[in-house]
């Protein structure tokens, strides 16, 4: 099997420190030492970021060509990727980000966390754009600093600023530590802390603790996921003179957002009740219609058959306490500045500053909608802070607009049948990903690679259930650990048809069989980078903008 | 006999469940079943009522912060734990709960966390993590394949079996003396994830045949055809899995 460094995406390893004369900010976060001891400490709250400085032998106006030579270097060699121009830059010209970026006149939006990252900064960026500000983002999947180097240097020109009035920016965990030590945010989104590759973050306390850092740097706005305890408490280190927002859910919708502490043990059983198990009440006046419609968005049947892991044989009832995982949410219940409250087929229905307003969603998938109540809270940050006003019905028109980012639930027509390529990175996105995409009617192949950029422990497929998978059965089965993924299939009594470490052949093969059936194919990241350019050669497949 | 019935006990799922060791009480339950036996699984939390009937304990790892939420029930089921490991229930303990399974764990900052005493090993913080793929040779089960990822280093006392003994430094309990996990009696302790019993079959397959032998005075399959085939494909599937596993990078 032909599978070595090369085909990994441009994740450098952000082991290699920065050449700085001094500027102790620059060194960069290695995710990997990350597990070691707590990361350094931020910049104090209220004090300003050390700017880097560059080299007295470096003509800072040179960089952009620097960069994009390396950028041409590297397509030139065919890895197409943004990982090596961004290292050119960082070692030439340490405070080039900062400067670049410190001039805009909305400053920057930072987005992290373990799920949906692409997706809600593509929300954000196509929301700002469409209510009239000139965006600057990084594309998809480019989500460490040296990605973002990369991304401006397609967008500057020589001494001239940045042509923007605000940067919207996707950043992995580990990456964004590392980034708010060169220039502070002026928002901050974070999302949720769900188990990833633990083999690269530790355990997803110590995440918790790295985007605590990106909320201490926060100079404007964090805006944070209520419904996840964790990220909730993140409000505690906020600084003075920084503003908090949430986004939350009504209470009938929590069972459908679980958070990771509702993957295992009692949450499993209220997951699984949930539908009939609706505690309304309260914080945001719940809406009984909104259970059955979410149910209805899942399939036929419900969250609670695609949500669960435990075996029927599971005997409930002996915990005296079905609700372990909310405990800290009850808590620290804060009001929500957008809450979701409603959800169904590409649609969806907000509360906004008390009022309900509703509209339809492009994106696909169920997980979605509630990012989308993110993507809102920051972007009516962002316009209260620029003195506009917008009202709910122009968001729920400019949210209407947004596109799916390639990956996620990304199609792509094949000898006229749409192939669904659905990106699954850890065990809560795989759940939510097989709940939200019925396989009746489709044929469903599954990718799983362990290259370092997938993670290389496949224990998470164990916290994963696919039983509902069960009625249609699997057709192929592929990537380096395509027989770990067999076998996890067996043992939750799920069919496969073929099982071929062959990625390449076997994409091919599953495509072009069964012509005019839509089909699904889950994937993690370094399997989607190869089989999308498999398809390309039999498909239209549009420029991922991430190589290869 | 009808489908007798194996009660098996996943110690504290709610707080001690990363790294996948959910696929080990899977992995248990339905080879079970595939053998004729009717598993009945009581997922025991902090708080829960100790079940009547106990024939099989699987526990898997946690966080720190789950470690500290547990702890304390732990000791309060301690004696409970040790009576049954001393009769000769099997158990398996992976990470976290191997660790509280041992007489202490010492973090980095000189904390001492107290164990239940099931093994004779003792656990010392560090501040580099061991993290990959890893296989270990063990007399009873052959090759053992796993992924470990765990901080704190353990140690052996004098005359205490390891699961199995590790090819390089760097890799396993410590690092240093090439053993990885412990036996005492039918109690196994492991860092090893992956789940480990689904790639570990004979490992799984121990673990029923003790666990139904002491409660039934032997292990006797009662299978149809179809799960006499089941079974069988299942692991033919675990030993492609185990050769591409063992074939991976760290």
């Amino acid at each position: 099997m032909a599978m070595n460094d090369e085909s990994r995406p441009e994740r450098d390893d952000g082991a290699r420190v920065v050449v700085d004369d001094g500027a102790v900010t620059a060194r960069a976060e290695a995710p990997a030492a990350t597990h070691a001891a707590k990361p350094a400490g931020p910049n104090a709250a209220g004090g300003s970021v050390q700017v880097p400085r560059g080299h007295w032998w470096w003509p800072s106006a040179l960089t952009p060509w620097a960069g994009r030579t390396a950028q041409w270097a590297s397509r030139l060699a065919g890895h197409g990727g943004s990982a090596l121009p961004g290292r050119v830059v960082e070692v030439l010209d340490p405070g080039f980000l900062a400067r670049t970026l410190g001039t805009l006149p909305y400053g920057v939006v930072l987005v992290s966390g373990t799920n949906g990252k692409t997706t809600t900064t593509r929300m954000v960026a196509l929301m700002l754009e469409q209510l009239g500000l000139k965006v600057f983002t990084n594309p998809t999947g480019s989500n460490f600093t040296r990605g973002v180097v990369s991304a401006l240097m397609g967008a500057i020109d020589g001494r001239r600023p940045l042509d923007a009035d605000i940067a919207v920016l996707e950043l992995d965990e580990a990456y964004a530590v590392h980034f708010v030590r060169q220039i502070r945010p002026r928002y901050s989104l974070l999302l949720n802390v769900m188990r990833d590759q633990l083999d690269r973050f530790g355990e997803i306390d110590n995440t918790a603790r790295l985007l605590g850092h990106v909320a201490q740097a926060t100079t404007g706005t964090v805006v944070l996921n209520r419904e996840d305890a964790r990220i909730a408490r993140l409000s505690e280190q906020v600084p003075d003179g920084t503003a908090v927002r949430y986004f939350g859910l009504v209470n009938s919708l929590r069972s459908y957002f679980p958070s990771d502490d509702d993957m295992h043990g009692t949450d499993i059983r209220r997951t699984a009740m949930s539908g009939t198990d609706v505690d309304d009440g309260a914080v945001d006046g719940a809406d009984d219609g909104a259970a059955s419609s979410a149910m209805a968005a899942f399939g036929a049947g419900g969250p609670g058959a695609s949500l669960s892991g435990a075996p029927s044989s599971l005997i409930p009832g002996e915990s005296p306490r079905l609700d372990v995982g909310r405990e800290a949410f009850a808590s620290t219940a804060q009001p929500a500045d957008v809450t979701l409250r409603r959800v169904g087929d590409h649609e969806a229905e907000f509360l906004i500053d008390g009022a309900t307003v509703g509209g339809r969603v492009r994106l696909e998938g169920i997980y979605n909608l509630f990012n989308a109540a993110a993507a809102l809270t920051v972007v009516r940050s962002v316009l209260a802070d620029a003195g506009r006003s917008v009202d709910g019905g122009r968001l729920m028109e400019a949210l209407a607009e947004v596109t799916p980012a390639f990956g996620r639930g990304e199609v792509i027509e094949v000898q006229g049948a749409p192939v669904e390529l659905l990106l699954v990175k850890n065990p809560m996105g795989f759940r939510l990903s097989l709940g939200s995409f019925p396989a009746p009617g489709h044929d469903t192949m599954i990718a799983i690679c362990d290259e370092y950029a997938d993670g290389r422990d496949m224990s998470w497929l164990w916290d994963v259930d696919f039983t509902s998978l069960r009625e249609t059965g699997v057709a192929m089965v592929s990537g380096t650990r395509a027989w770990d993924m067999a076998l996890r299939l067996g043992y939750d009594e799920v069919k496969v048809a073929r099982t071929d470490t062959d990625l390449e052949e076997s994409v091919e093969r599953f495509v072009t069989a069964n012509p005019g059936v839509p089909k699904h194919i889950y994937c993690t990241y370094t399997a989607m980078l190869r089989l999308r350019a498999r398809l390309a050669r039999l498909a239209d497949v549009a420029d991922a903008g991430v190589g290869r | 006999m009808e489908h007798p019935v194996i009660d098996v006990v996943s110690l504290y799922p709610h707080d001690m469940n990363i790294y996948g060791d959910w696929g080990n009480v899977l992995t248990v339950t339905r080879r079970l079943s595939l053998y004729g036996y009717t598993p009945r699984v009581h997922a025991y939390n902090q708080g829960d009522a100790w079940p009547d009937h106990v024939d099989l304990i699987l526990g898997g790892g946690g966080q720190d912060t789950g470690q500290g939420r547990i702890a304390e029930d732990l000791f309060l089921r301690a004696d409970t734990l040790r009576k049954l490991a001393a009769e000769g229930t099997p158990m398996l303990t992976i990470c976290g709960l191997y660790q509280l399974f041992g007489e202490y764990f010492e973090t980095v900052a000189g904390e001492r966390i107290e164990g239940i005493g099931i093994f004779g090993v003792y656990t010392q913080g560090h501040d580099v993590r061991m993290i990959g793929n890893l296989v270990e040779h063990s007399d009873r089960f052959g090759d053992i394949i796993g992924y470990e990822n765990h901080s704190g280093q353990t140690f052996l006392r004098d005359g205490v079996r390891p699961l199995g003994v590790v090819d390089r430094e760097g890799t396993g309990n410590n690092g240093k003396d090439h053993t990885e996990g412990a036996q005492v009696g039918n109690v196994i302790g492991t860092y090893m994830h992956g789940s480990l019993l689904p790639k570990n079959p004979r490992i799984a397959d121990h673990l029923i045949r003790t666990a139904a032998t002491r409660r039934y005075g032997e292990f006797h399959p009662d299978q149809t055809e179809e799960q006499r085939t089941a079974l069988e494909r299942l692991d033919a599937i675990a030993e492609q899995a185990r050769e591409v596993a063992a074939s991976r990078p760290r």
